[in-house]
């Protein structure tokens, strides 16, 4: 093993968190800060020759290899895990940028009481009406503390929305840049939820609407709605990736190195105080001692590496949540829709039935889901077959005619549900599998319990009310929710984990991050959220490492 | 070294085409045109032609698995990184687990492709209807859905990996292919038709994009 010079700040993982936080505390203070990040550069001007469906959406070609690392999965403890052998209900990233670099931009805010949910439910509705099992609990923070911070990664990202919508939380600035245009799908969602009263709002965007020069003065262009965003780079760079918001800024700080192809395997630490890190790179180990340690690799990653390295305790591993996806429908129209066109976030959402936006009092479960009209771009492979439900055949010409005629007459309407953590649900180490270095796998026990359910089918009901309101021939409901499988994709949005509290007992880290008994170790990601809003997570990553780095003590 | 396989086609002027990069095409004494095979051997290059024929038939509709390259595409795909299993983890023990875990196989996409093509055998030489009811027998098998989104990818994927001949697929749908900007478009023709001619990523950029197969041998 090879012992490098001590640096002041090691940061492990090169994605949205790790570089915001490098790009943060090098320009408070002279720290010599090295980001480690195992996958390779990324050139964002190869990512023109990237728009192919089958390497990039089908065979994941900028994700993690899952050859060398997987994580093995069981709905419950009574199963033996087994090893996810293909992604499939989520898409772990690599390289610099991590996934980052092929997100769809999608940007809300989470929904004020979010952050005190165990609170305001209890309050509102009393201790009975929290799930059996659930362990729910408060950030330690509220939406007015980390409400300027949202405004900050807004500004950096340049977010593209329109302001006002009353479902979601107060804002103290607008939005840097306008929402982007609407596609006719779009329009047909919107016309039909305001005819029955909701809200309907342009999701808050990445992908910009126009030109726009950040507060760093990096300036990226608007959006060209190419219909490449989710599982892509953007190839005119309008979609913010950490590699054409952060890396401008970074390659100018002589006091910052980032290190590719470096895959930290071990925290250490002596006495109770991390020293460095050790990692593996091009076959070769090295030991990178440091006097702070930021743990920034993604949800599955943090957990894991806390493990590996013994620095895991009772909490570690608990509150895994994904997010409820399932509820939705097909809708076959009259009329072309010219979908091959899109963006990753140019759709539409309603947030009526969302979080605790409507009265719970007269159902039987809490929280709930936003409802919206995605217009990524459809792409052939995957968005070909779809027939009216009168036709039974999935192969062959009577198939073949109705899917070509059905083809760009066909949408899905989509939704995001909360998850709420169980103590049924976490993770661990695996006894059985190991990766290719030979250090074991991530296990993580998930299933869907009653209450996600509930949400789905209600969601669902919500939906139909929508679509028979929009002019189509027919549509075909999405079926119920019943277990939680790992083919299906639903999100990259897994959180918990190393979650963040007030309180030491329940919680790893501090609202700011900091490891409770590990005062030198930062923990950063939607690994630190107690558990799942139904908004996409990246604006609150965000947030939540602008809060920490605000809060980042001198000594 | 393998012996040479081909798939043969029928002669006519239009599946010239078909001509891979630096792979000479041969054009028997009969017209017939030989296109060299990478992994499968000539016969069960013939039963997978009939197969995603009948899965996509060319019709009225239009064309279909035969005029896009569907069993070349799978050809190349099979002989790559993903047929050789190197976009999966294959570390032991394989146990057979729940549904929801997904498939913990141990065979590769050759091994299954080699193991089931040996009970469509004779497949090629059927009637439509007979080969119908052949598949229809094994539509609710995994090798099926399998061969059914092979068909799919064979048909819409990018022709620089063998299938999509000339965006034929593209075509048949109405996709355009990656062109770089809707930005004058998106919210225009609401409820109209918008099409352009459908182009490959190497047409639009004007230059050679490699696959990642032949990136990855």
């Amino acid at each position: 093993m090879t012992n490098l010079a001590a640096v002041d700040v090691v940061i492990i993982g090169g994605g949205w968190s790790g570089m915001l936080m490098a790009k943060e505390l090098a320009a408070k203070s002279s720290s010599r800060i090295v980001v480690l990040e195992r996958g390779k550069p990324r050139n964002p001007k190869e990512y023109i020759e990237g728009m192919d469906e089958l390497d990039y959406a089908l065979r994941y070609r900028m994700m993690q290899d899952v050859a060398k690392e997987t994580v093995t999965f069981r709905n419950e403890v009574k199963q033996k895990a087994l090893p996810i052998r293909q992604f499939g209900s989520f898409l772990p990233g690599d390289g610099v940028g991590g996934a980052g670099e092929h997100w769809n931009g999608m940007t809300p805010r989470f929904l004020p009481d979010v952050f005190e949910m165990h609170k305001t439910t209890v309050e509102k509705y009393g201790k009975k009406r929290l799930p059996a099992g659930s362990t729910v609990q408060d950030w330690g923070i509220t939406y007015k503390e980390i409400e300027p911070y949202y405004l900050k990664a807004e500004q950096l990202l340049g977010i593209s929305g329109l302001a006002g919508n009353p479902m979601t939380g107060p804002r103290s600035g607008p939005f840097p840049t306008p929402p982007l245009k609407q596609t006719y799908f779009g329009k047909l969602f919107t016309d039909a939820s305001l005819a029955l009263g909701y809200h309907p709002y342009p999701a808050p965007s990445a992908n910009l609407s126009q030109s726009y020069r950040n507060p760093d003065g990096v300036i990226r262009p608007a959006c060209q709605y190419c219909g490449f965003c989710e599982r892509f780079g953007c190839m005119v760079g309008a979609k913010a990736q950490p590699t054409n918001t952060l890396l401008p800024v970074l390659q100018k700080r002589s006091n910052v190195t980032i290190t590719t192809s470096a895959q930290v395997r071990r925290i250490v630490t002596k006495d109770g105080v991390a020293t460095g890190v050790v990692y593996v790179s091009n076959g070769k180990e090295f030991f990178q001692p440091a006097a702070r340690v930021v743990l920034a690799s993604w949800t599955l990653n943090n957990t894991r590496l806390l493990l590996l390295s013994g620095i895991g305790n009772a909490n570690t591993g608990r509150n895994l949540t994904h997010q409820v996806m399932g509820a939705g429908a097909t809708l076959f129209f009259d009329r072309p829709l010219n979908r091959y066109m899109g963006s990753g976030s140019s759709n539409m959402t309603v947030s009526d039935f969302d979080g605790d936006n409507f009265d719970h009092s007269q159902v039987d479960f809490i929280r709930g889901a936003y409802i919206s009209s995605p217009a990524y771009g459809a792409r052939p492979i995957a968005n070909f077959g779809a027939v009216p439900g009168d036709v039974k055949a999935t192969w062959g010409s009577e198939w073949k005619k109705a899917a070509v005629a059905a083809y760009d007459r066909t949408a899905r309407l989509g939704s995001s549900g909360e998850h709420i953590p169980y103590s049924s649900n976490f993770m661990d180490l695996d006894p059985t599998y190991t990766d290719i270095l030979g250090d074991p796998l991530l296990r993580l026990t998930l299933d869907w319990n009653e209450n996600e359910m509930k949400i789905h089918n209600f969601i669902s009901s919500k939906i139909e009310t929508i679509a028979k309101r929009m002019p189509v021939k027919s549509y075909t409901m999405s079926p119920a929710l019943k277990r939680y499988d790992v083919m299906s994709y639903k999100s990259t949005h897994l959180q918990g984990g190393t979650i963040m509290g007030s309180d030491p007992s329940s919680s790893v880290v501090d609202p700011r991050g900091r490891h409770w008994q590990v005062r030198n170790l930062w923990v950063l990601g939607a690994s630190t959220f107690p558990q799942n809003p139904s908004g996409n997570p990246t604006l609150t990553v965000l947030a939540q490492t602008l809060m920490a780095a605000s809060a980042w003590p001198d000594r | 070294m393998r012996r040479r396989h081909f798939l043969k086609l029928p002669p006519g002027g239009a599946l010239l085409v078909y001509s891979l990069d630096g792979e000479p095409l041969l054009q028997t004494p009969a017209g017939e045109v030989q296109v060299p095979l990478r992994f499968f051997t000539s016969d069960e290059a013939a039963i997978v032609e009939a197969a995603v024929s009948r899965i996509f038939p060319s019709d009225d509709t239009g064309p279909g698995a035969k005029e896009c390259g569907v069993t070349l595409y799978i050809d190349r795909q099979l002989a790559g990184p993903y047929g050789r299993d190197r976009y999966r983890y294959t570390k032991e023990p394989f146990e057979a687990g729940s549904a929801e875990q997904g498939y913990q196989g141990k065979s590769t996409p050759r091994e299954i492709y080699r193991t089931n093509l040996k009970s469509l055998a004779g497949l090629a030489s059927l009637s439509e209807a007979e080969q119908d009811n052949r598949l229809r027998a094994i539509e609710n098998t995994a090798f099926f859905r399998l061969l059914r989104q092979h068909t799919l990818e064979g048909m819409f994927c990018d022709p620089m990996h063998g299938g999509n001949r000339d965006c034929l697929g593209w075509q048949l749908i109405g996709f355009p292919g990656p062109y770089m900007s809707w930005a004058n478009d998106i919210d225009r023709h609401y409820g109209e038709t918008h099409r352009v001619k459908s182009q490959s990523i190497s047409q639009i950029l004007n230059r050679k994009v490699v696959p990642w197969e032949e990136l990855e041998p």
